[in-house]
C-alpha cells in the first residue's frame, strides 16, 4: 500500500510538473510586438532586426505602438534577431520582408550573391568607437600598433581594419581580441582599446563603479576614438529589401513606401519624444535599465539627426567611403571583406524620397533641423 | 525517514562547501588570479569577475531594473526558467516518441539497425549554430490551416534533435538486452511480437531505458537554452543569459542570475525524470549506463 501512494505521489508531481510546462508553453509564445489585430484589410510585413529589442530600434517600436504601421494599411511584425539570425540571411531566404543590417556586412552578403538592396539609410552616421584608458597613449589609429585590440567579430569589424589600412597599419600589427557582450574584459586589462559603441558599450562604461574612487567612472577616465572622424567610417543601420521583388512586384513596391513612411515617422517621434520612445522600447521587451535605455534612443537619435536630405536618404559620399574601406579592410585572417565595387542596384534612393515626399504635406520635420539631443545621467547599473 | 534527512543535509553541505570554496578563495587568491605562461588557470578574485555570493543573492531579491514595472529579479529568472522548462519538456516528449519509435524500428529490423544507426550517430555531428537557423528558415514557412509555427517550436525542435539521440540509443540496447533463450521462451508460448514486446522488451528495456531518459532530458534543457540563444527566441532563461550578461559591467551579480536559474533548470529537469523512475520502480531490478 505504501509503495503505490508513494507511486501516486510521483504521478501527481510529474502531472503537475507538465501543466506547469504546458502552461509556461503558451505564456511564452505571446512575445514579438503589438496585438494580432484580425483585420484582414492589413498587409502582413516581417522585419528583422539585427539584435534584440533595444533603443537602437526605438523609431520601429514606437511606429508600431502609435499606430503608424495600421495608418499605413501594414500589420509588421518586428523580429528580434539572436546569436546565429543574421539579419540578410533571412531577408535572401525570404524569410521577412525587411532587415536592418549594417552596409558593410550586407555588402560581403551581396558578393556572395544575395540580392539585396538598401532602401533607407536611417543611421547617417557611424556610431563606432574604440576606448582606451586616458592615461594609455592611444590617441590615433595609428597608435593601434602593437597593442591589444577588441572587436565583437561577426562583421563589426571591418572599420576598425579599414580605418588601420588607412594609416598603413595591417592587422598583423595587433593582436584583435574578441570582445563579450559586456566591457569587462577592458576593465579587467586584458585589452588595450575596446570596440564600443555610443549608444551601448561607452555607457555601460559610464554606468561601472571605479573601484579606486567608490563613484562612477567619468568620460574623462578614458581616451575615446570615433571612427566617424576616421577614413574608416562606415555606413550602419540601413533599412534593406529584396531586389527582385522591388523592380518586379508592384505590390511590394507600395508595401515599401508606405513601410518607410510610417518608419520615418516613427524615428520622427523618437526624436521629439525620447523618454516615451524609450518606455516604448521597454515595453517590447528590451532588458535595459531606464536610464541605459534613454540614453540609447537619445544617442541613436544623434546617429541619425540631423539629415540634411531627409531622414533615410542615402548619401553617396558616405557609401562611396564605406565601399573604399570595405575593398582597403583585411581582417586578421587575411580575408578581405569584398574584392569588387557592389552592383548598382545595391542601394537607391528612389523609395524613400517617395516616402519624404508623401509626408512632406504633414508637417513632419523630416531633416531633424529643429533636433535638440537631451542629457541623460546614467545610473549605476544602467537602472 | 532519516535516511531521507541524511540525503537533504549531505546536499545542503555541499552547496555550502562550494560558497565556502568561493569566497574562500575570493579572499585569499590574487586579484588577478593565477597565470601560468600566458593562460589563466584560476579566475581573477575582484568584484567584476567573482562577486560575492550574499552580494549575488540579494540582487535577486532586488527589481530587475528601476522601472516601476519591473518584477523582482528572482521572479524574471523563474518565470523565464519555467518557459524553458516547458520548451524543453516539449522537446524532450517529441525526442521520446521519435527515440523509441527509431529503436523500435532497428529491434525488429536488422536491416533498419544497419541501415539507419550510422545515420542517427552522424546527426550528432552537425553544430548547432549551422542548424539553429535553418530549422528558424523553415518553421516560418510552416502555416497549415490555423496552425502556424510557433518560434518556440523551432527551439522545442532541436532540443528534441539533442534528446533523440541517447533515448534511440538506449532503448534499442534495452529492447535487444533479453536473453535469447527468454525470447525463444516466449516463442513457445506462441507469443507474437507485441506480445513479447510488452512481456519481455519493454520490461527489459527500463534499466538502460530510464539513465537514457535522464540524458535526454539534460540535452533538451542544454538544447533549449543554446537554441534560444541561437534564434533570438524571447521569453526564456537563454536570453535572460545574454541579456543580462550585456549589464555584467555595471552590475556584476545580475549576470549571475540566470546562472543559478539555469542550474535550478537542470535540477528540476534531471528530477522529473527520477520521478519517472520511481513509477516504474518494479521494472528497475539493476540499472545499466548508457
Amino acid at each position: 500500500m505504501k509503495h503505490s501512494r508513494g507511486r501516486l505521489a510521483a504521478l501527481g508531481a510529474m502531472a503537475a510538473t507538465a501543466a506547469l510546462a504546458l502552461a509556461a508553453c503558451s505564456g511564452g509564445t505571446d512575445s514579438g510586438d503589438g496585438g494580432d489585430t484580425a483585420d484582414g484589410d492589413l498587409t502582413p510585413v516581417k522585419l528583422q532586426l539585427q539584435w534584440l529589442p533595444q533603443g537602437q530600434f526605438a523609431g520601429y517600436f514606437a511606429a508600431a505602438e502609435q499606430g503608424y504601421f495600421e495608418e499605413e494599411g501594414l500589420e509588421v511584425e518586428i523580429i528580434p534577431s539572436g546569436g546565429d539570425i543574421v539579419p540578410q540571411d533571412a531577408l535572401a531566404n525570404g524569410d521577412v520582408d525587411y532587415a536592418i543590417a549594417w552596409v558593410p556586412k550586407v555588402l560581403g552578403s551581396i558578393e556572395q550573391g544575395a540580392n539585396l538592396t538598401d532602401i533607407a539609410q536611417i543611421f547617417q552616421r557611424s556610431g563606432t568607437l574604440q576606448v582606451s584608458w586616458a592615461d594609455s597613449g592611444i590617441e590615433s589609429i595609428a597608435d593601434f600598433e602593437g597593442k591589444k585590440i577588441g572587436s565583437w567579430g561577426f562583421g563589426n569589424e571591418w572599420e576598425i581594419f579599414a580605418a588601420m589600412a588607412d594609416e598603413g597599419l595591417d592587422a598583423t600589427t595587433v593582436q584583435i581580441i574578441t570582445q563579450d557582450f559586456n566591457m569587462n574584459a577592458f576593465l579587467q586589462g586584458d585589452i588595450d582599446a575596446a570596440q564600443a559603441m555610443t549608444y551601448n558599450e561607452y555607457a555601460q562604461l559610464l554606468e561601472t563603479v571605479n573601484p579606486d574612487t567608490g563613484e562612477l567612472y567619468e568620460p574623462s577616465d578614458f581616451n575615446v576614438i570615433s571612427y566617424e572622424e576616421t577614413a574608416g567610417a562606415m555606413l550602419q543601420d540601413a533599412i534593406w529589401a529584396d531586389t527582385e521583388r522591388l523592380e518586379s512586384d508592384e505590390e511590394y513596391q507600395e508595401t515599401t513606401v508606405a513601410f518607410l513612411k510610417a518608419v520615418v515617422k516613427g524615428w520622427v517621434y523618437a526624436a521629439e519624444n525620447p523618454e516615451e520612445a524609450s518606455e516604448i522600447t521597454i515595453a517590447a521587451g528590451s532588458g535595459w535599465g531606464p536610464s541605459h535605455e534613454l540614453w540609447m534612443v537619445n544617442e541613436t537619435n544623434k546617429l541619425i539627426w540631423p539629415s540634411e536630405a531627409g531622414i533615410g536618404i542615402i548619401d553617396e559620399a558616405a557609401w562611396d567611403k564605406t565601399v573604399a574601406g570595405a575593398l582597403a579592410a583585411v581582417n586578421e585572417s587575411g580575408a578581405h571583406l569584398i574584392t569588387e565595387e557592389p552592383p548598382a542596384s545595391a542601394w537607391t534612393n528612389e523609395w524613400i524620397q517617395q516616402a519624404l515626399d508623401e509626408l512632406e504635406a504633414d508637417g513632419l520635420d523630416l531633416t531633424g533641423e529643429g533636433f535638440e539631443p537631451i542629457d541623460v545621467t546614467l545610473e549605476e547599473g544602467g537602472n | 525517514m532519516s535516511r531521507r534527512w541524511s540525503a537533504v543535509a549531505w546536499g545542503a553541505g555541499g552547496v555550502l562547501v562550494l560558497v565556502a570554496l568561493w569566497e574562500a578563495y575570493k579572499f585569499l587568491g590574487p586579484a588577478d588570479g593565477v597565470v601560468l605562461g600566458t593562460t589563466r588557470v584560476l579566475p581573477r578574485t575582484t568584484d567584476l569577475a567573482m562577486p560575492h555570493v550574499w552580494d549575488m543573492l540579494g540582487r535577486l531579491a532586488e527589481p530587475v531594473t528601476r522601472s516601476p514595472s519591473a518584477p523582482p529579479l528572482w521572479g524574471a529568472i523563474l518565470l523565464a526558467a519555467l518557459t524553458t522548462l516547458g520548451i524543453a519538456a516539449a522537446g524532450w516528449l517529441v525526442g521520446v516518441v521519435v527515440g523509441v519509435g527509431l529503436a523500435l524500428v532497428m529491434q525488429r529490423w536488422r536491416l533498419a539497425e544497419w541501415g539507419l544507426l550510422p545515420w542517427i550517430v552522424l546527426s550528432q555531428t552537425v553544430p548547432l549554430i549551422a542548424f539553429a537557423p535553418v530549422v528558424k528558415s523553415w518553421g516560418s514557412r510552416v502555416e497549415i490551416g490555423a496552425f502556424e509555427w510557433q518560434d518556440w517550436m523551432s527551439v522545442a525542435l532541436i532540443a528534441s534533435y539533442l534528446a533523440f539521440f541517447p533515448i534511440a540509443v538506449g532503448a534499442l540496447k534495452g529492447l535487444q538486452s533479453p536473453d535469447r533463450i527468454h525470447a525463444e521462451l516466449m516463442q513457445t508460448y506462441a507469443a507474437g511480437y507485441w506480445a513479447t514486446l510488452r512481456k519481455l522488451r519493454f520490461p527489459a528495456a527500463v534499466p538502460y531505458l530510464l539513465p537514457a531518459l535522464r540524458l535526454g532530458a539534460a540535452n533538451a534543457v542544454v538544447g533549449a537554452v543554446v537554441a534560444e540563444v541561437s534564434t533570438g527566441l524571447q521569453g526564456g532563461i537563454g536570453r535572460l543569459l545574454i541579456q543580462f550578461a550585456g549589464q555584467a559591467s555595471g552590475d556584476p551579480a545580475k549576470a549571475w542570475g540566470p546562472i543559478f536559474g539555469a542550474v535550478v533548470l537542470g535540477l528540476v529537469a534531471a528530477g522529473s525524470v527520477a520521478l519517472l523512475g520511481a513509477i516504474l520502480k518494479n521494472y528497475r531490478r539493476t540499472e545499466e549506463t548508457a
